[in-house]
């Protein structure tokens, strides 16, 4: 009865092939023969021309990771990686000289490229757009708009390659500050290998008039992507950025393993939203992207707030636990999650609070849907320690499952060292169920908008931080990631 | 013809619970079904209402136009096909307001009409509901949760009340009722009753036909329907229970 029952549910889900992210462009691209050592470090850092003290960077990490065993204690299961069997850099011919400096913003990008981001509606021609872009193909960037407005409110936003050479005291100040080179596996692994990102600086007391933004797009077989974005809140300033990804339809697994780095100076806030749309892989999964991404901020000053809110609804593996470091007295954060996985995807997702200073507070609320044959976790710590004087948390986790093949799990820990501190935890599953499905369609509402209908009700609270645009954006990814016919 | 089913078998699994239902209802009718535990009323509504889980193996149903059979539950929903659920079903998240507006309008659509604005629709949802003796407040909350056992059945006929269906199939909606909940749904049902409106009430109690006054009383057992009559059957049942009846026709 029970597999009958859901049997529909599954074949609606099953239809889901709608990628529509998943073309790929062909163009010449310069990319690094497969291997990892300490030569292709060299390499990279080499065709990047960084300075010396970046290339030791590189090194130490890449010795420390040596060290290092790849870490299985995620829900999710997966071969052991060939990390031998992927390439490390791979740029677009043209896209690599704008990168040199030798070009301004868009004129030089290769016609391909800027194609393919057209067809994604990623507009990188400086055009009237409300938001600036930097646009990332695989290990480059090819493109920063707005530059020039920005930078009348001395706003830098540029790649992160641009920022190692124009302002090698800022990324000196701030790279690894807040997740060490050796603070994980594939945080050890992306600052070796790192290939580009966003760098983001905004001075004293500036409110950011536009939403900045960052789109990575894999575009070769077997690459992997190892961005590492800096972003940097000055005292009293504020700033909304947007970063959204995808990928081609490929059959073997590409890894992309990113490091973002957030500071946040007295009254400050940044925040901080993410569509993540990689491609998941087929049927069972295969060929998707490895998502392994280490996002953390930390609230220096007093006032300090940061808001992650993050729309997950790609890849293969999700492993990514956006978190606050609030040392700042009275110092934010607040994490908004949706993550949907359906077929075989596997999301281990959530965030770290670690409360610090005085007064501080953080929010999590946490929404996993799980579809298909999907496993989605939920693991986040609320940590607060002995000096955090009148702490507060507050987290709620809902789960959804869709169907009776799927999974949700979810583990909270929770570490109070102060007597004075609050903690609340609010957690809820539900199902929808086939009972539901009839009971909306006998209304006259197709199975199709009823999933819609119910999925967008559970992760309305989620959706309304995001900006508007992406609000939107986000529910037309669940709704095709569900249903397929939609897109 | 409004509806006609004719030699009406189904199944659920490998279980044949309907085994020959012959009923013709016309515009404007109140047709009560009765009948003891497992007779197949509840079979009988979510055949009619198009729910998957049953099999159809023989016999026909037309209802106006349309072979009912080949249409998919939303569509029949649009068609004007309604069912009061036995138990109405929770959706956590979705508002009785998002809920209706989103239903209102797919069989708007479907009748070819523009869709009904926030604005227009409200004022249309507050109307219903004031005769409903419902909260505003229903309007906001999540569909069905937290409800009690009598809000969840007079949210369904005001759900009835904003898509003014032409069949409306009322599945056991008075079970769980208290006295004060019955009549307010009974008010309800009349309110809507019309020439152009039949109903058909499935029950196991005489209580909600004293407010009601069907046409006509069918008794069904064993799948299939053993008497029909008029009020006065109900009545009868009220006083003499199916034994009887059952005892006649097995010996036939």
């Amino acid at each position: 009865m029970q597999t009958t029952q859901y049997e529909e549910i599954n074949d609606i889900l099953a239809k889901n092939q709608h990628y529509k992210e998943g073309f790929h462009t062909q163009t010449l691209v310069e990319t690094f023969a497969k291997g990892l050592n300490e030569d292709v470090v060299k390499a990279i850092s080499a065709k990047k021309n960084e300075p010396q003290w970046m290339l030791d960077f590189r090194l130490k990490a890449f010795r420390h990771w040596q060290t290092m065993p790849e870490p299985h204690w995620a829900k999710a299961e997966y071969e052991p990686i060939d990390y031998q069997d992927y390439s490390y850099y791979s740029a677009p011919e043209c896209g690599s000289c704008a990168t040199d400096g030798q070009a301004e913003s868009g004129s030089a990008v290769d016609p391909e490229v800027a194609k393919a981001f057209a067809a994604l509606g990623v507009p990188i021609d400086d055009s009237d757009a409300n938001i600036a872009v930097d646009a990332i193909f695989d290990s480059v960037s090819v493109s920063t708009t707005k530059r020039d407005q920005l930078e009348k409110l001395g706003i830098i936003f540029c790649s992160f390659s641009e920022a190692v050479q124009d302002h090698p005291e800022l990324v000196q100040r701030y790279l690894g500050s807040v997740v060490p080179y050796h603070d994980n596996f594939f945080a050890a692994l992306n600052s070796a290998v790192a290939s580009d990102g966003t760098f983001v600086f905004i001075p004293e007391g500036v409110r950011c008039p536009i939403d900045l933004s960052t789109y990575f797009r894999i575009n070769e077989a077997k690459t992997g992507q190892f961005e590492r974005t800096i972003l940097i809140a000055e005292k009293g300033s504020y700033i909304s950025y947007i970063e959204g990804c995808s990928a081609p339809i490929r059959d073997t697994y590409q890894l992309h393993a990113a490091v973002v780095e957030v500071i946040v100076h007295e009254d400050a806030e940044v925040k901080y939203s993410t569509v993540q749309n990689w491609y998941p892989g087929d049927e069972d999964c295969q060929g998707g992207i490895l998502n392994f991404v280490t996002k953390r901020g930390v609230c220096e000053g007093r006032n300090a707030k940061l808001s992650w809110t993050q729309a997950e609804t790609g890849s293969a593996i999700t492993w990514k636990y956006p978190s606050c470091i609030l040392k700042g007295d009275n110092s934010i954060g607040e994490f908004y999650s949706v993550a949907l996985t359906n077929r075989r995807q596997q999301a281990d997702t959530g965030t770290k609070m670690i409360h610090i200073g005085k007064n501080t507070r953080s929010t999590i609320i946490s929404k996993g849907l799980s579809a298909g044959k999907s496993d989605n976790t939920y693991r986040g710590l609320v940590k607060i320690l002995p000096g955090a004087e009148g702490a507060r948390n507050f987290t709620q986790c809902d789960s959804m499952l869709i169907g009776n093949q799927c999974g949700a799990h979810t583990f909270p820990y929770i570490e109070v060292q102060n007597p004075t501190a609050q903690v609340e935890h609010e957690a809820t599953t539900s199902r929808i169920g086939e009972d539901q499905l009839f009971y909306c369609q006998q209304r006259g509402i197709s199975e199709q908008d009823a999933i819609s209908m119910i999925v967008n009700g559970f992760c309305k609270e989620v959706f309304k931080e995001l900006p508007l645009e992406f609000a939107q954006e986000a529910e037309e990814l669940l709704a095709i990631s569900l249903e397929g016919s939609v897109g | 013809m409004f509806l006609n089913i004719e030699n009406l078998h189904a199944q659920v699994e490998d279980k044949t619970i309907l085994k020959g239902i012959n009923l013709r209802v016309n515009p404007g009718e109140v047709h009560a079904i009765m009948g003891p535990n497992g007779s197949g009323k509840s079979t009988l509504s979510s055949v009619l209402a198009g729910r998957e889980d049953y099999e159809v193996n023989a016999g026909e149903i037309r209802f106006l136009d349309h072979d009912l059979l080949e249409m998919d539950a939303d569509e029949r929903a649009q068609q004007g096909v309604f069912l009061a659920f036995q138990y109405p079903v929770e959706i956590p998240g979705v508002s009785n307001k998002l809920f209706m507006h989103t239903a209102l309008n797919a069989k708007r659509a479907a009748e070819g009409l523009p869709a009904l604005d926030m604005f227009d629709f409200e004022q249309l949802a507050l109307e219903k509901m004031k005769r409903l003796e419902m909260s505003p407040i229903m309007l906001e909350r999540s569909v069905n949760v937290g409800f009690s056992g009598g809000e969840k059945k007079r949210n369904d006929i005001f759900q009835m009340a904003m898509l003014e269906p032409k069949l409306c199939i009322m599945d056991e909606t008075d079970s769980g009722l208290d006295i004060d909940a019955l009549r307010i749904v009974a008010n309800g049902v009349n309110a809507l009753r019309s020439n152009e409106r039949s109903f058909i009430v499935v029950t196991h109690y005489q209580r909600l036909l004293d407010h009601i006054k069907p046409d006509f009383v069918h008794v069904l057992y064993d799948g299939k329907i053993i008497k029909s009559g008029g009020f006065e059957l109900a009545q009868e049942l009220e006083e003499r229970g199916y034994d009887h009846l059952i005892q006649a026709y097995e010996k036939v």
